[in-house]
């Protein structure tokens, strides 16, 4: 495989808290390739968003990261340590330079007193040498590019008088107007309505074949990540269990709490078929199972072993990795 | 189909604006002219998109929200009500027999409440209970039923996770005992490996109580598991019902058929979307004229821009409100 355009190692993050530390994310390493969507699935909690954060040093003050974690981010022949970057200038790389991100509710990320089009202008200037007029022109474009009626009008309109759809389309050309490499997307489409949500994931579809960019698509929605990834990676409780191609995923998963999560999901080609929840709720993380994080869930927990062991990533003859001991033990039988 | 618990008839709900001083003050009409009835022990499904008009058709049928026209009765076997002239001393009964499960289980609890004060309110400022034993009998029995851990009864919702919550706010609701509940996006804000076990319960609360559910949802495929009829809903009109098989086999109104395609596959290779729909829904302060959906339709002729479709009957329950589906079921 030719280098990552994004690798992220170990990377391990507790937060401060009242009650102690927190551990949110625990030994979580995957790569990105140039152009590839990468999809991040998990329950709320599951730390997908603060991985997702980490790869632009979001997260607030209160995290500590782990000193093995490294994230490296290799563009134009380089590559960049992302947790060497201390000073607000050199992050500009990893913070709307290389990499974009668009979040859930747009209505939250808009400024509310500042029109749509002097936010988007705003951040082209600073990213880039360009001056007002040309990084006008660039947003107007941008916001027709995602189909936005009369984007002339528009640019100076606030996010108050966008529709909801609107406002993501617009989002989604801002994040893109200073040609990212990665595009970081989490939950862009939660709040929206199946219709809308259709033409937005449409349309990033698009621009990921014009822009040949890659995304890290954060969703707990299996149907919108089939319909987008091309690697799916599994969390649970800060973990990552299970890592594949979308069809090894969706079609033959190995992990029990994959399995869960896709038995559990009403299905509109078989009504008969009775909604299967995982058992259980999703343990608060001041208080983590030991050995395997899922073993207070599983249904086939061999016990003992589960509730001491950690287990370790098996890779099966197609690439597709797990970390559950079932599966090990069955490798090794094999 | 059972004896209507709920039935209406044209029912509409208007919402005046703030208008000009003088000339026609703008109206929202959230709900326009719609006609159901909900079957004694049915899980009623009701899908639109945001702006559809689903929530505020909810909470007309609790009298939560103003009845501007058109009739709604409610006859339970036991009392009547018309409820659009309800009396006060009949609505403070109606509020025992009807209730409501909130969409957001972490707004909807109060937390400065515990768990067994949250249950018991309604039973204490109904007067449903004569004495501290009684209330907490009731409550137990209720939260037994719900799957709730009897210990965790004296904590506060924090403490809690979001199906944990979501049970809480199920038994607060089912504690008076009522006959017809209105079940408003009540999974929406769960994740899907705990949003199938709340569903089981309320599935299984249901048969046990013999309850009848108004499930008001924006997701096709929780509504296709959970409810035996379905209606649809579009700019405050009703644009189809039907049974649910009937209707998720057999889709007519082009809008139920757009809003099933967009549903995202779980197949990659399944990238079959033929029926995207392009824009979004009008504002209803200014709906278009004809048919509310014509500006979406691919199928718009000049008739759908002229009139506005009536329900028409297909037999076996099913109505569609659309000039053209004779012609596009062909």
């Amino acid at each position: 495989m030719s280098t990552p355009l994004i690798s992220v190692k170990d990377l391990t993050l507790s937060f401060k808290t009242d009650e102690g530390l927190v551990k949110a994310v625990d030994n979580v390493s995957f790569d990105i390739a140039p152009g590839e969507v990468m999809g991040l699935v998990g329950e709320s909690g599951s730390g997908k968003s603060v991985t997702a954060k980490s790869l632009m040093l979001l997260n607030p003050d209160n995290a500590v990261y782990d000193p093995k974690s490294s994230i490296t981010l290799n563009v134009d022949d380089q590559s960049v340590d992302v947790f060497s970057l201390k000073k607000a200038s050199e992050q500009m790389i990893i913070r709307g330079g290389a990499i974009s991100m668009i979040f859930q509710e747009p209505m939250a990320s808009f400024a509310p007193a500042i029109s749509i089009g002097e936010q988007m202008v705003e951040q082209l200037m600073i990213h880039s040498t360009m001056n007002h007029a040309r990084a006008k022109e660039i947003s107007i474009e941008m916001l027709t590019r995602v189909g936005i009626p009369d984007p002339a009008q528009r640019f100076g309109q606030y996010a108050f008088e966008f529709s909801g759809g609107m406002r993501q389309r617009a989002m989604v050309a801002m994040a893109l107007s200073t040609k990212p490499k990665l595009l970081i997307a989490d939950e862009p489409t939660t709040a929206l309505d199946v219709t809308i949500q259709a033409q937005v994931i449409d349309l990033m579809k698009d621009l990921v074949k014009e822009f040949h960019m890659a995304i890290l698509f954060i969703t707990h929605d299996l149907g919108v990540i089939a319909q987008t990834a091309d690697q799916v990676a599994v969390m649970y409780l800060g973990k990552l269990i299970e890592k594949g191609s979308v069809r090894q995923v969706l079609r033959n998963p190995q992990h029990p709490y994959t399995q869960g999560l896709l038995d559990a999901l009403p299905r509109l080609d078989d009504l008969d078929r009775p909604l299967k929840p995982v058992e259980g709720d999703i343990p608060s993380p001041l208080d983590r199972p030991s050995g395997c994080v899922f073993n207070t869930r599983c249904p086939v927990t061999l016990g003992n072993e589960c509730e001491t062991i950690i287990p370790k990533f098996t890779t099966n003859k197609d690439g597709q990795q797990v970390a559950c001991l079932l599966a090990q033990t069955q490798e090794a039988e094999a | 189909m059972n004896e209507p618990i709920i039935s209406t008839h044209d029912l509409s709900v208007h919402f005046p604006l703030t208008g000009p001083l003088f000339g026609e003050k703008p109206v929202v009409r959230a709900v326009e002219g719609v006609s159901v009835e909900i079957g004694k022990g049915s899980f009623y499904g009701l899908v639109g998109e945001s702006g559809s008009g689903k929530t505020t058709f909810g909470r007309a049928l609790l009298r939560a929200a103003p009845i501007t026209r058109g009739s709604a009765i409610y006859n339970d076997g036991e009392v009547k009500y018309d409820l659009p002239t309800i009396k006060k001393h009949e609505l403070t009964d109606y509020r025992k027999r009807a209730q409501l499960i909130f969409q957001d289980p972490y707004a909807a609890l109060s937390p400065r409440m515990t768990v067994r004060d949250i249950i018991a309110e309604p039973l204490e400022v109904m007067g449903l209970t004569k004495s501290r034993e009684e209330t907490d009998e009731r409550v137990r029995e209720i939260a037994a039923k719900c799957r709730i851990n009897l210990e965790h009864l004296r904590r506060f919702p924090h403490a809690f996770s979001g199906g944990q919550r979501q049970r809480i706010s199920i038994a607060r609701a089912l504690v008076s005992k009522p006959n017809f509940i209105v079940a408003d996006e009540s999974v929406a804000a769960l994740d899907v490996s705990i949003q199938a076990d709340v569903l089981n319960l309320l599935k299984s609360i249901q048969q046990d109580m013999g309850l009848t559910f108004l499930f008001i949802s924006h997701d096709l495929s929780v509504v296709a598991h959970t409810c035996d009829h379905v209606a649809v809903m579009y700019l405050g009109r009703l644009v189809e019902t039907a049974p649910t098989r009937e209707l998720f086999a057999n889709p007519r109104h082009p809008y139920t058929k757009a809003l099933l395609s967009a549903i995202p596959s779980l197949d990659p290779d399944d990238q079959g979307n033929p029926l995207k729909l392009e824009g979004e829904i009008p504002s209803p302060t200014n709906p278009p004229p004809g048919c509310k959906f014509q500006t979406r339709c691919r199928y718009a002729i000049d008739l759908c821009r002229k009139e506005e479709p009536k329900l028409d009957k297909l037999g076996d329950d099913h109505d569609v409100a659309c000039h053209r589906w004779k012609e596009l079921a062909a």
